[in-house]
């Protein structure tokens, strides 16, 4: 039987990701993020599953890569400052192909910024945070229930593609308590890693294009893992054919796949001339918003996206042979806008609500932009 | 083929480091202890961060894991705690481990988590060209410090006994049996273990302080290694120059971390869940 439940953002993590059988969390402590890593302190050992507070962010990740490769499914949450110090490690597992999840409930920023107050400013950060061309995954949720789903599809993708997921949310989505139906267990789909037996120490040798197999330690033939730029084999090298072809290995892997993992939701976009584009706390309020101006007679639509990286550049561009007008609503002083502008084509009009101050857009004031892009 | 070659990864040779490097030195004795022990390579892992020390884990037929700067220590707590069972050794320099990685070193000494650690301290950062450390002797000329270290450098083995660590010893590079007698000891110990292995770096630090020949180097810190009584009879400015060796302190009163997580947390937390589901 699914269960009907009120939950915290948070929590809801929590629960899924204890439903994606993750076994292993390692975190810090950070407003708004924190109850994640309280439910799991709780809930994990009973289960006999990992739970470890380390000394600060950057160890967090360093452990959940640790036991990522011993055979754990782990999972680590955070927000801003924490974030920011994780993505020396964020690279580290995108270098040696490692799959974890991280949870970012963004906050006001830079720096310490507004711990209590939402954000969607990290959006370019979790694009180019860490250092060096690398292909990253980020799931964002709207709803309540998108955040159960959200994230599990995190771990079957991070373990498809052996890459680091990254799920955004809203500070007042994860510190809200709302209404949940929780999936039952046979209809949340948890995806089955083949089981892959190592013969030799040629462990990322593969076609571009091709998913990598799971390798980990202690699985009967000792192999290196490392952060260098490195051969098939993990050893390090600077041979200049082979880290091309490492870099495309790893940048294909993401984009050859891209419409497996882009997701998106759309409404009343089937007439639409106008459409708004926002994701998060910023699309709920949209979605009222596209609904009080189709009562007002204005042909608008929203389009949600829930996989922010890669982009739905594909999607877009589709939709822009009809559609000539979007609005781009974000919290923050403009970041998916410039994503937006480089996927449309210059007949299209493009307007932008932004803000970040910490306080979300209201219906209202979507509705009132929606009405001045009509004319 | 001797035994412990068994341990040695061939392939991935030659290694980057100078003529007369004692990291050599410290790379068979981790491989003879393996063999003396008799550990299948495939139930160890072999983690460690950046530096000359930092490419050692390539070279051992073993799991092995080359982290970023400082944090190997962070990676081989996962893989200890999901895989208590398995022996997990860290290698690291004096940069790494007291400069970048000091905060993750004192943490882990604390939690007692068993890692085996083996910090090689050769007083410089030696594969950027030789800069200063936090264990570079004062005075000393480095590429970083051209009138010389004004800075005190720790002393290891104190700090990490302050930190709470159960197992600390020091050999030198000079002393190969014993260096790889107390890194089998140290192996053996259930919790958190540091071995420091005081090593020559005459290339990058010698040369600038009149030791450009190894065993310039090697004398040098022959005269400053003395046993720990001798240690204990000394001032404190007579000891700020010498290196005690042998164990310094160990301890077998504390539990080790991963075993106290799955024999007192987990069995907790299931009494508490049952209590639970009683009411």
């Amino acid at each position: 039987m699914s269960e009907r439940k009120v939950l915290q953002g948070n929590i809801i993590v929590a629960k899924a990701a204890i439903s994606a059988g993750c076994n292993f969390f390692a975190g810090y402590p950070i407003t708004p993020s924190s109850e994640v890593a309280q439910y799991l302190s709780k809930e994990f050992p009973q289960m006999g599953r990992d739970f470890i507070q380390m000394e600060d962010e950057i160890s967090a990740l360093g452990a959940c890569i640790g036991a990522s490769l011993s055979g754990k499914k782990v999972l680590t949450a955070t927000s801003g400052p924490g974030f920011s110090l994780m993505q020396e490690h964020l690279g580290f597992a995108v270098m040696a192909e490692i799959p974890l999840v991280i949870v970012n409930v963004m906050r006001g920023g830079p720096s310490t910024g507004i711990p209590t107050k939402p954000s969607q400013a990290d959006m370019m950060q979790t694009r180019w945070g860490t250092h060096g061309d690398h292909p990253i995954i980020v799931l964002y949720p709207a709803f309540s229930d998108e955040i159960f789903s959200e994230t599990i599809r995190a771990f079957n993708l991070s373990e498809k593609f052996w890459n680091p997921v990254i799920l955004l949310l809203d500070e007042v989505i994860a510190k809200a308590h709302e209404d949940i139906e929780i999936p039952e267990k046979k209809d949340i789909n948890i995806y089955k890693e083949k089981v892959n037996v190592i013969k030799d120490l040629n462990i990322y040798d593969r076609n571009i294009g091709e998913n990598p197999p799971r390798v980990d330690f202690f699985k009967g033939y000792p192999i290196h893992i490392d952060g260098l730029e490195h051969d098939s084999h993990g050893w390090p090298t600077s041979d200049p054919v082979i880290a091309d072809k490492m870099q495309n290995l790893r940048m294909q892997k993401i984009y050859h796949y891209q419409d497996e993992i882009i997701k998106f939701n759309e409404y009343h976009m089937e007439d639409a001339e106008i459409m708004v584009f926002a994701f998060g706390v910023s699309a709920r309020a949209a979605l009222n918003a596209v609904k009080e101006a189709r009562d007002e007679g204005i042909k608008v639509g929203l389009f949600q996206p829930l996989t922010i990286w890669p982009f739905p550049k594909k999607a877009l561009q589709e939709r822009f042979k009809k559609i000539k007008k979007i609005l781009t609503v974000e919290m923050n002083m403009g970041q998916i806008k410039y994503e937006i502008e480089r996927v449309s084509p210059d007949d299209v009009k493009k307007k932008t609500l932004l803000r970040a101050n910490g306080i979300p857009f209201t219906p209202k004031e979507i509705v009132n932009s929606i009405r001045e892009f009509t004319k | 083929m001797n035994k412990y070659e068994k341990y040695i990864r061939y392939q991935t040779f030659p290694t980057p480091w100078c003529p007369g490097c004692g990291d050599g030195i410290v790379l068979k004795s981790i491989a003879m202890a393996f063999s003396d022990l008799d550990i299948d390579p495939n139930d160890i892992i072999v983690v460690a961060g950046i530096g000359c020390s930092g490419r050692m884990p390539t070279f051992f037929n073993t799991n092995t894991l080359h982290t970023t700067h400082g944090r190997a220590l962070t990676f081989a707590t996962g893989v200890k705690l999901s895989r208590p069972d398995k022996l997990v050794v860290v290698i690291s320099g004096d940069g790494d481990a007291l400069a970048i990685g000091g905060n993750h070193l004192i943490h882990a000494a604390r939690r007692n988590i068993g890692i085996k650690m083996i910090l090689i301290n050769n007083g410089v950062y030696g594969m950027t060209g030789g800069q200063v450390s936090p264990l570079t002797p004062q005075k000393f000329v480095t590429e970083t410090t051209p009138y010389g270290n004004i800075e005190p450098k720790f002393h290891p083995a104190e700090l990490l006994i302050a930190a709470r660590a159960t197992f600390v010893a020091r050999e030198t590079v000079n002393r190969t049996i014993q260096l790889k007698e107390v890194i089998k000891k140290s192996f053996q110990h259930k919790g958190f273990s540091v071995v420091e292995a005081i090593s020559n770096c005459h290339i990058n630090l010698g040369r600038k302080n009149n030791m450009k020949n190894p065993v310039k180097m090697a004398k040098w810190i022959a005269e400053r290694t003395v046993t720990k009584a001798q240690f204990e009879k000394m001032t404190p400015a007579e000891r700020d120059h010498k290196y005690p060796v042998g164990i310094l302190q160990e301890n077998t009163d504390r539990y080790e971390y991963s075993e106290l997580y799955h024999k007192h947390i987990v069995t907790a937390a299931k009494e508490s869940a049952k209590k639970n589901k009683k009411k």
